[in-house]
C-alpha cells in the first residue's frame, strides 16, 4: 500500500503532540524534584491518574487533541485501562470490567515482559558498585 | 568507559551550567525528550494509519515498538544515560515503564534465570500493575452500576 508521507510528517498534530508530551513529562519532573516520591511511585500516580480521567472521559479530549502525546505517556496507559474496562462491561457486564482493561492494554503488557526479559538476558551486567 | 568517571563529569557539567536552578533546565530537558519520544509515537502511529490500521491496533503496534526499543536501550546500557539526562522525559513516557522492567532484572541477574531475572522484572512493573488494573476493574463497576454517561461522559 502506498503511504503519503505528507499525511505520515503533518507538522500541526506532530506539534500539538511534541507540545503535550513535553508538558506531561514536566509535571512527572517537577513531582521528581519538587516531593520526595520515588520514581515507581511517580509510574503509579501516572497510571492511577491517567486510569480516573480516562473513566470519567476527560482524558479522551486529551488524547483527541494530542493523540500519541497523550498515549505514549504512562498515564495513556491508565486510560486505555479504563476505557478498555468500560468497552468490556459494555459488551459483556461484570465481566467485562475484569477483561477489558488487561484486553485493551494486552498488547503493550505481554511486549515489555516478553522484551524485559529478553533484554535483561543479553545485556552485560552493569558495573554500579565500583 | 568507567561509570563513575561519567557520573563525575555529568555532575560537574550539571553544576557548572545550572547553579541556581537545575529545576528548570531539568523541566526544559524533560520537555523536548519525553515531547521527542511522543512524536515518534505518533509517527509511527501515523504510518500506521496510512496501512489501514484502526487507532487501537496502532496504539498497540506503537506501545510494542516504543517497549522494544526502550528494552533494548536499557540492556545495552543506554538508555540510563538518557534517563540522567532528560529525568521524567524517558520515565513518563512507556519507555520509562520497559526501563523499570529491565533494569532491576539486569542487576539481579546474579541471581539466576527463573528468580533473578524473571521474579525481579516486576519490582517496579508490579505496583504499576496491580494500581492500573486494579482501577481499571473498578472503574469498570462503578460504569456498571450507574450505567449513565452523566458520571463517566463516555
Amino acid at each position: 500500500m502506498e503511504i503519503d508521507w505528507a499525511n505520515v510528517f503533518e507538522i500541526s498534530s506532530l506539534l500539538k503532540c511534541f507540545i503535550v508530551g513535553g508538558l506531561i513529562c514536566v509535571i512527572g519532573q517537577i513531582l521528581i524534584d519538587k516531593t520526595k516520591l520515588t520514581p515507581a511511585r511517580i509510574l503509579v500516580i501516572f497510571v492511577t491518574t491517567g486510569a480516573i480521567l480516562g473513566g470519567l472521559g476527560i482524558y479522551q479530549y486529551l488524547v483527541d487533541f494530542a493523540g500519541a502525546g497523550a498515549t505514549v505517556p504512562l498515564t495513556g496507559f491508565g486510560y486505555n485501562l479504563a476505557k478498555g474496562a468500560i468497552e468490556g462491561v459494555k459488551q459483556s457486564g461484570l465481566i467485562g470490567a475484569f477483561t477489558g482493561g488487561v484486553k485493551a492494554a494486552a498488547g503493550g503488557i505481554a511486549a515489555a515482559v516478553f522484551f524485559g526479559y529478553l533484554a535483561a538476558l543479553i545485556s552485560k551486567p552493569k558495573m554500579k558498585k565500583q | 568507559m568507567n561509570p563513575l568517571e561519567s557520573k563525575q563529569t555529568y555532575q560537574q557539567y550539571v553544576e557548572q551550567k545550572s547553579p541556581n536552578s537545575p529545576i528548570l533546565k531539568n523541566c526544559f530537558n524533560a520537555f523536548w525528550v519525553g515531547g521527542l519520544i511522543c512524536t515518534l509515537g505518533q509517527i509511527i502511529s501515523n504510518i500506521c494509519k496510512e496501512r489501514g490500521f484502526d487507532i487501537a491496533t496502532s496504539g498497540t503496534i506503537v506501545s510494542i515498538i516504543l517497549i522494544g526499543i526502550a528494552a533494548f536501550l536499557t540492556g545495552l546500557n543506554l538508555f540510563n544515560k538518557i534517563g540522567k539526562f532528560a529525568g521524567a522525559g524517558s520515565l513518563i513516557p512507556i519507555t520509562g515503564f520497559a526501563n523499570s522492567i529491565v533494569s532491576p532484572a539486569m542487576e539481579y541477574k546474579s541471581e539466576g534465570y527463573v528468580m533473578g531475572v524473571g521474579g525481579k522484572m516486576f519490582t517496579v512493573a508490579g505496583p504499576v500493575l496491580v494500581f492500573g488494573i486494579s482501577a481499571s476493574i473498578l472503574i469498570g463497576i462503578i460504569y456498571m452500576i450507574f450505567a449513565t454517561e452523566s458520571i463517566t461522559l463516555v
